[in-house]
């Protein structure tokens, strides 16, 4: 199946009953996917007037206690900001899917990773963060969603599956898992009606008394600890020997292991740290990885974004170098091969 | 018997009640306030209330109440 | 003697932050009785904006979303489509409605969703201290337009109901007033008719009310009536203006 579809049957299967959407490549299959699937699993599609408006219209179904998604491209995710922070000041759990293209601005169609910033830094205004998940597969795009919605659920906290153009379109062998049941109870905070049986519920994020607020943002950044300590989730791939450690995520994860065998081939002891989860990310599993290597190489599909979440992760104690490709190009496997060729031969002292 | 009873603390001194009344004789008063500073309304001459709850109507602040 | 006029149940019992004559406290009392006299507060949701009414959820009873400036047509279609068996309302102003959610009402409506939109034109932004709304009459000193609206720069007021009557998925757009029992009367007509829409899937209703700003106007709550009666509701004349129920459309 191809990525966007695979990722929107899995959604449906995840018992997600909410999708709202708009047109941009290249996510439109999943919507259209949506569109032809969700009526006859008794869900709600509905193309939005925009990406504002698709946002909140998750914010109300998820406001109710329903599982909701909506899902767009970089460009649409920028406009979608606005209601992810008011999806994390509210503690209500949604789903974003965001197929990465090429930025800044309209940017192009091809596959990108430059919204890694956006993603786990900053999407939305204030003091909060969201879930990322980020897949390198069409079967981890499927995995991920009902994964995605459980723990979003389980600490009301919006996730991102941060995913890429390539994935999107990309067909793989695919196993769908079979309709699974949320586990979790939004009973005590869903604004769904209280039948006069509970106190009225509110979902709002005003708080006008700054110690009132305070207290709020601090009692959010608990939970964020809980998450750092138990969520993160990565692949360590040849690392217990390896000389040099790669460091990529998504897409071009997939062409940074090519690299990675490829040198194994030349007895280069090269290892790759892919995060599974970018928020949290993995910084025990990324310094277990890092134990024996001299030099670490990032890849991205970027400027190079991820890297600061590298070199905070082991305080700088090692040389962290980056090879890339940006504006919709993917990094090919023989330019990383070089490039960690070249750094095995000068011992990271470049 | 008709009456209008003014919930004083809720009251705002707006004095749109005072447009309401068709007997006029609801009124704003200047010698007692509520805790919150504002100078609430009475009722003037309670004989002439005819429980008509226009008054109430016209309150923003679900200030007024009317019996009969 | 038996009480014949009092607050509403699901209007909680708490004072409001409203100015001193300001209508909005009407307004809320109207919805309130409506969701009352049809018992449907356990199964409402209201959708309150950004704007002076931002916490009208600690007013109503029933359960309540603060949505994002402008978003409420927008998050009330997510709390409709996910729920249709509720009841779901939004309460906005002008700003939010007419300005930064223009494009969530028109489409909300277009879309014939099944909702409530009460709408409160007091002819400014009032929570950030009186500025231009898009409802503002032409001429009208406001803080950003501090030598009265001159069209020519500031553009036009926008007449939302005669506009969105125009959209086939609009049931009820009426234009109501607060300033006097009987059209307060009529105003709660209006409203509950919005509702019985709902109930009856018909489309979406817009009930704008035509309402006052005493502070930022910088008249007394009795001037601010008097400037409502003589100055809004010549230029945003009330009435029906689309009910495809047939009753009374003008």
């Amino acid at each position: 199946m191809k990525g966007n579809e695979a990722l929107a049957e899995a959604a449906i299967r995840a018992q997600c009953r909410c999708f709202f959407g708009y047109p941009i490549t290249p996510q439109t299959e999943l919507a259209a996917y949506m569109a032809k699937r969700m009526p006859k699993a008794g869900g709600v599609f509905l193309q939005a007037e925009s990406e504002i408006a698709a946002v909140n219209m998750v914010l109300g179904a998820a406001s109710t206690g329903k599982r909701a998604m909506t899902s767009s491209s970089s460009p649409g995710i920028s406009l979608k900001s606005e209601g992810i922070s008011y999806l994390a000041a509210c503690d209500v759990p949604a789903l974003i899917v965001n197929v990465q293209r090429g930025g800044p601005g309209l940017g192009g169609i091809q596959p990108s990773q430059a919204d890694y910033w956006q993603a786990t830094k900053a999407l939305g205004h204030g003091d909060f963060h969201v879930l990322v998940f980020a897949p390198a597969s069409v079967q981890e795009m499927v995995d991920m969603v009902s994964k995605a919605f459980d723990t979003a659920e389980k600490y009301r906290i919006p996730a991102v599956l941060l995913a890429d153009g390539l994935l999107g379109q990309m067909m793989e062998p695919v196993t769908i898992p079979e309709p699974s049941e949320s586990k979790c109870d939004n009973s005590n905070w869903a604004a769904d009606g209280h039948k006069f049986k509970r106190e009225h519920h509110i979902i709002n994020s005003l708080y006008l008394q700054p110690d009132d607020l305070e207290k709020l943002v601090l009692e959010r950044f608990r939970r964020y600890e809980i998450v750092m300590e138990n969520e993160t989730d990565a692949e360590l791939y040849l690392t217990e020997d390896c000389d040099v450690l790669l460091c990529a995520y998504g897409a071009s994860a997939r062409v940074a292991k090519t690299a990675v065998n490829s040198a194994r081939k030349l007895g280069i002891k090269a290892g790759l740290f892919r995060p599974k989860t970018l928020w949290p990310f993995p910084v025990k599993e990324l310094n277990k990885a890092a134990e024996t290597a001299r030099v670490l190489l990032d890849v991205e599909m970027s400027m190079g974004q991820m890297i600061d979440d590298v070199k905070l992760a082991i305080n700088c104690s090692k040389p962290v170098y980056f090879n890339g490709r940006t504006g919709g190009a993917v990094p090919v496997p023989a330019d990383v091969l070089e490039e960690i060729k070249r750094l095995v031969a000068t011992g990271g002292e470049l | 018997m008709a009456k209008m009873t003014v919930i004083t603390e809720r009251c705002k001194g707006c004095g749109l009640c005072t447009t309401a009344c068709p007997k006029e004789i609801v009124a704003l008063q200047n010698e007692k306030c509520n805790k919150k500073g504002y100078f609430y309304a009475v009722c003037t001459d309670e004989d002439k209330c005819i429980s008509c709850a226009m008054c109430a109507m016209m309150c923003p602040d679900c200030a007024i109440v009317v019996e009969k | 003697m038996a009480v014949v006029f009092e607050r509403p149940k699901s209007l909680l019992d708490v004072p409001t932050h409203y100015c001193p004559g300001c209508t909005h406290g009407i307004v809320h009392r109207l919805i309130c009785e409506v969701i009352d006299e049809m018992n449907i507060e356990g199964d409402t949701i209201g959708v309150v904006p950004v704007g002076c009414s931002v916490m009208a959820y600690d007013y109503f009873g029933c359960d309540v979303i603060e949505a994002p400036h402008g978003r409420a047509p927008a998050v009330a279609t997510g709390v409709k489509r996910a729920n249709p068996e509720k009841f779901v309302f939004t309460y906005q102003g002008d700003g939010d409605l007419a300005a930064i959610g223009t494009c969530e009402t028109v489409h909300s409506a277009a879309r014939g969703e099944n909702l409530v939109i009460i709408f409160i034109n007091n002819t400014t932004y009032g929570m950030t201290g009186g500025q231009m709304a898009p409802t503002s009459l032409p001429g009208q000193i406001t803080q950003t337009t501090p030598y009265g609206r001159d069209v020519k720069t500031a553009g036009y007021p926008i007449k939302m109901c005669e506009m969105l009557s125009t959209l086939e998925g609009v049931a009820l757009a009426q234009r109501v007033s607060v300033d006097s029992v009987p059209h307060i009367r009529e105003a709660k007509k209006a409203i509950r008719k919005a509702f019985e829409n709902e109930k009856e899937q018909r489309g979406l209703s817009i009930i704008e009310v035509l309402s006052t700003c005493p502070t930022n106007w910088g008249l007394t709550p009795l001037e601010s009536i008097k400037r409502l009666q003589d100055e809004m509701i010549p230029y945003y004349p009330l009435g029906v203006y689309k009910d495809i129920s047939g009753e009374g459309a003008k």
